[in-house]
């Protein structure tokens, strides 16, 4: 805490002026969010503690504690090992890394700041990402003797990618490198040209020691060819605010205020601009506009409020608004569209899925949606953007999202709170990924949102599943309709939509003309196949069991279908199985020669050549189905994993 | 969340969450209760300012107690502060929230009191049994937070976090925040006993040998039970004088908090069982 010697000697006559003068700086104080991130050892929870220690605000209880903790953990001999002030979890202490995002708070005569200690190790870069969302600017370090890694690049990216336009480039360790510029400048002049592309609007390089203080709060004699600031000073002044009141207005609405009949009100924190009584709003879904009557607080009626203030707004007219609308500035509104492009960070064991439903939530709505497609991954390291079908832990992706309705946003780069979203597994309602969005896939022009054509695709993601055709081929007598049955149970008991074809709900309706010629197995196969079409593209996955014995009627039904919705699966059980079991008597009356060109017996079984999945009698009904299933599972026909 | 209900605790923490929630739903009433968790040895003079309070506001207040553990006869005397602490507040927090099916509940801790706090969420996942897991909890982006819910799952919710009890004083001052009296100096009858002042509320306060309960100029930087909480020697009367004094501290907000020092760890080791 700041100011310990002048408040100390203090006359008591003047102390409550003096103490109002404090809190009046205190409050007047700016604040400065910002997080430290590098690779593992590099020494970031040790500058965190060191910048306690120097400003101060260590307690002597806590500085008993740490001095008790170093010589039980520490790793730096008799001197106090800053780093165990930082590392609050049980086990971060024993493993000696930082697991967790940690916040710490210190202030100077000339700024209040809020810190995120933040994970070095690879498998925690979403922890990274956490405290880089909520920071202005970010302290790298780099070790004076590894200079830049891997972890290096990919923390910078993530950091502009979050949306940090302030870097201090901390080149720590320097007293293990003898103090040397030559060292300095060549880690410094490696790192401007990494990260040229990645538009921070300031980087500054320090040389310091964490561990003894160099740079830190005090100029370091070590270092006379430093001319710079230390770091205390370069975190005191540095500029970061980019005025969030000149943005437009927006308010994204949390609560309606309701309290009686004579007072509607919205309440909700102003996220960028100004408002005031009298200014035209609208409300971004609807487009609809009226004018502000009241900026209600229990304080008093405000002239004026801008960004970052809770508020409660009355509105001229009666229009329709519920949480998750936004209200904005009518003249500049926020983009309205139900498709959009955006950057995600996948922060989940389980891949990110085109296809599979989530849920988003973008400031104070959530909707449902689903990656439509993922254009590329970002190598990290160059940036360079490379082909893929999923999105991996800690991995980066440019994607286009569509949403089950529409949602008001601005391209991240303009507000933050109103282009940043969060995705959310429906099932576990994990925190999976976490999003910016580049621009709108529909132009915002029109206000009114335009209900979407309704396609497959949308059917699809409004049942939560792929639809796609199983298409169970085999003898008489194989198991296909046993297997179809148990797997469309399975199906359903999971909320899939479903439908199963075979000859028996087909012979009696829609090919009830048909006979058993040949002509008439393959119209019958086509009609099956049609229908089938037809139910895909309503969404369902259906289900059909057929003999179908020839290769060309399968070819088909399979050419109907774009690749991935058709799932052949052949149940391969032997001819003489199939007739051992001969539930119908049908091979028995087939051997009488009362049956003509019965397949397997009068007529051929062309068996599949690259069935998706084959069924062997080894297995029982029961596994055929399960094996069915987690087949399908894989392949992301069922949205969300089964467990 | 459907069932929310806010944490209070008399405190200054709880008094300045309450006073923001106030602010934030004008002009209606608070749309939840609030929970105060009585272990029965909360200073009287909490217990009074607790029920002006609710009154002054027009609140809807439930006050929950261990009754199973009272008629056990748990005391902080008869047990170690943790195994008390555990039985007469998180057992008895646990069960309220439970039994009134709460799924989300506010609390006043701030990151900046304790080392295991400074990685807490603002939104804080809890399993059915209330309990944390540190290495499982929800990344929280920007301001983001991911209240969905499983069955039985419930979240705990820390508006202050990033203050720090410089904020939390200067905002009393500039609000004028009543808060209980004991934050400010005042005659207390107190004795010394391993090297803290602790003060005699009543007279269940067991009297080692030698201990004679003396007059003195004391406050209270944190409030509890009131055996458990050291009071500073102090003639800070006035928010001013407090945070004069607090200025040229040197020791930290919770060491006047006994069942902080139970072990390495405690606190994240009581915030897994479920303490708030």
């Amino acid at each position: 805490m700041l100011g310990f010697a002048q408040t100390e000697e203090l006359e008591v006559s003047s102390k409550c002026e003096t103490v109002s003068d404090y809190l009046h700086a205190h409050e007047r104080k700016s604040l400065l969010r910002f997080l430290t991130c590098g690779s593992v050892d590099d020494g970031k929870s040790t500058l965190i503690g060191r910048l306690l220690y120097d400003t101060q605000l260590l307690m002597e209880d806590q500085l008993a504690a740490l001095a008790a903790d170093s010589r039980r953990h520490g790793t730096t001999g008799d001197d106090l090992d800053f780093a165990l002030l930082v590392d609050g979890l049980a086990s971060e202490r024993e493993q000696g890394i930082t697991i967790d995002v940690a916040y710490r708070f210190f202030a100077t005569e000339q700024r209040k700041f809020i810190v995120a200690d933040t994970p070095g190790h690879e498998q925690y870069t979403r922890n990274m990402a956490t405290g880089a969302s909520n920071a202005d600017l970010a302290i790298i370090l780099v070790d004076a003797r590894q200079g830049i890694l891997d972890q290096t690049r990919r923390h910078s990216f993530i950091v502009s990618l979050l949306g940090i336009r302030h870097v201090v480039l901390a080149i720590n360790k320097i007293d293990l490198v003898d103090y040397s510029q030559a060292v300095f400048d060549e880690i410094e002049t490696a790192y401007r040209s990494f990260a040229e592309p990645l538009g921070f609007v300031s980087l500054q390089a320090i040389p310091l020691s964490a561990r003894y203080g160099d740079n830190v709060l005090t100029r370091s004699a070590k270092l006379p060819w430093y001319q710079g600031p230390t770091l205390i000073e370069y975190l005191e002044s540095i500029e970061v605010e980019s005025d969030r009141r000149a943005a437009p207005f927006r308010m994204p609405v949390q609560w309606v205020n309701r309290p009686n009949l004579d007072f509607r009100g919205f309440a909700g924190t102003i996220v960028a601009g100004v408002v005031r009584p009298g200014d035209r709003v609208a409300v971004a879904r609807s487009g609809v506009t009226t004018l502000v009557k009241r900026i209600v607080t229990q304080d008093g009626d405000l002239p004026e409020a801008g960004a970052g203030e809770a508020v409660t707004l009355m509105l001229e007219d009666e229009i329709d608004v519920s949480r998750g609308d936004v209200l904005a500035a009518a003249a500049e509104r926020p983009e309205v569209s139900d498709q959009f492009a955006a950057h995600v960070l996948w922060m989940h064991d389980d891949p990110l899925m085109p296809g599979r439903p989530y849920l988003i939530k973008l400031a104070t709505s959530t909707v449902g949606a689903s990656v439509t497609h993922i254009k590329h991954r970002v190598d990290i390291n160059n940036f360079a953007k490379l082909a893929t079908k999923t999105l991996e832990k800690n991995e980066v992706g440019f994607v286009n999202i569509m949403t089950q309705a529409p949602l008001a946003f601005d391209p991240f780069c303009r507000v933050h709170d109103t282009g940043a979203f969060i995705i959310i597994d429906r099932i576990t309602n994990h925190t999976v990924g976490a999003g910016m969005i580049d621009f709108s896939l529909r132009r915002a022009s029109n206000i009114h949102w335009q209900a979407l054509d309704v396609d497959m695709n949308a059917r699809a993601i409004a049942k939560g599943q792929k639809p796609a055709l199983l298409w169970f081929t085999g003898l008489s007598g194989a198991g296909k309709s046993t297997i179809a049955n148990l797997v469309e149970k399975r199906l359903h008991a999971i909320g899939k939509h479903t439908y199963l074809l075979d000859g028996d709900n087909v012979r009696h309706g829609l090919n009830r003309d048909l006979g058993f010629t040949d002509a008439d197995r393959v119209e019958n196969i086509r009609r099956v196949a049609e229908a089938a079409k037809l139910m895909v593209d309503a969404g369902l996955i259906v289900l059909a069991s057929f003999i179908s014995p020839f290769r060309a009627e399968r070819r088909m039904a399979r050419d109907l279908f774009a690749a991935g919705q058709f799932v052949e699966i052949f149940i391969d059980t032997p001819l003489e199985v199939a007739e051992g079991r001969d539930p119908k008597g049908l091979y028995q009356r087939a051997r009488n020669g009362l049956i003509q060109n019965f397949t397997g017996i009068g007529s051929p079984y062309e068996r599949p050549e690259a069935p998706h999945i084959t069924i062997t009698p080894d297995i029982s009904a029961d596994e055929a189905a399960e094996l069915i299933v987690s087949h399908l599972d894989r392949g992301c026909y069922l949205g969300t994993a089964t467990g | 969340m459907r069932n929310p209900v806010m944490l209070y605790s008399v405190g200054k923490d709880s008094a300045v969450m309450l006073h923001l929630a106030m602010k934030a739903f004008y002009p209606s009433q608070l749309p939840f209760p609030l929970l105060h968790i009585d272990t029965t040895w909360k200073f009287k003079e909490m217990i009074r300012f607790r029920d002006e309070t609710v009154a002054r506001l027009g609140l809807n207040l439930l006050v929950r107690r261990n009754e199973a553990g009272l008629a056990e006869g748990i005391t902080p005397f008869t047990h170690n502060s943790s195994i008390y602490t555990q039985i007469m507040k998180t057992e008895a927090l646990k069960s309220a929230l439970s039994s009134f099916g709460f799924d989300a509940a506010f609390g006043g801790a701030r990151r900046d009191e304790e080392k295991s706090r400074a990685k807490e969420r603002v939104f804080s996942l809890r399993s059915d049994s209330h309990g944390w897991d540190p290495k499982n909890q929800r990344p929280e982006l920007w301001t983001l937070y991911n209240g969905r819910l499983k069955a039985g799952e419930s979240v705990r919710v820390f508006p202050l976090s990033n203050w720090t009890e410089t904020d939390i004083w200067q905002y009393i001052m500039r609000e004028r925040i009543p808060l209980v009296s004991l934050y400010f100096a005042a005659k207390r009858p107190v004795v010394e006993r391993d090297g803290q002042w602790i003060m005699v509320d009543d007279d269940r306060l067991p009297l080692r040998p030698g201990e004679v309960p003396e007059m003195r100029s004391v406050r209270f930087r944190t409030l509890g039970c009131y055996p458990l909480t050291a009071a500073t020697e102090s003639t800070a009367a006035t928010v001013p004088d407090v945070l004069q004094e607090m200025l040229v501290a040197r020791t930290s907000e919770r060491s006047g908090r006994l069942i902080d020092h139970d072990e390495a760890a405690s606190m994240e080791k009581k915030k897994r069982e479920g303490y708030f």
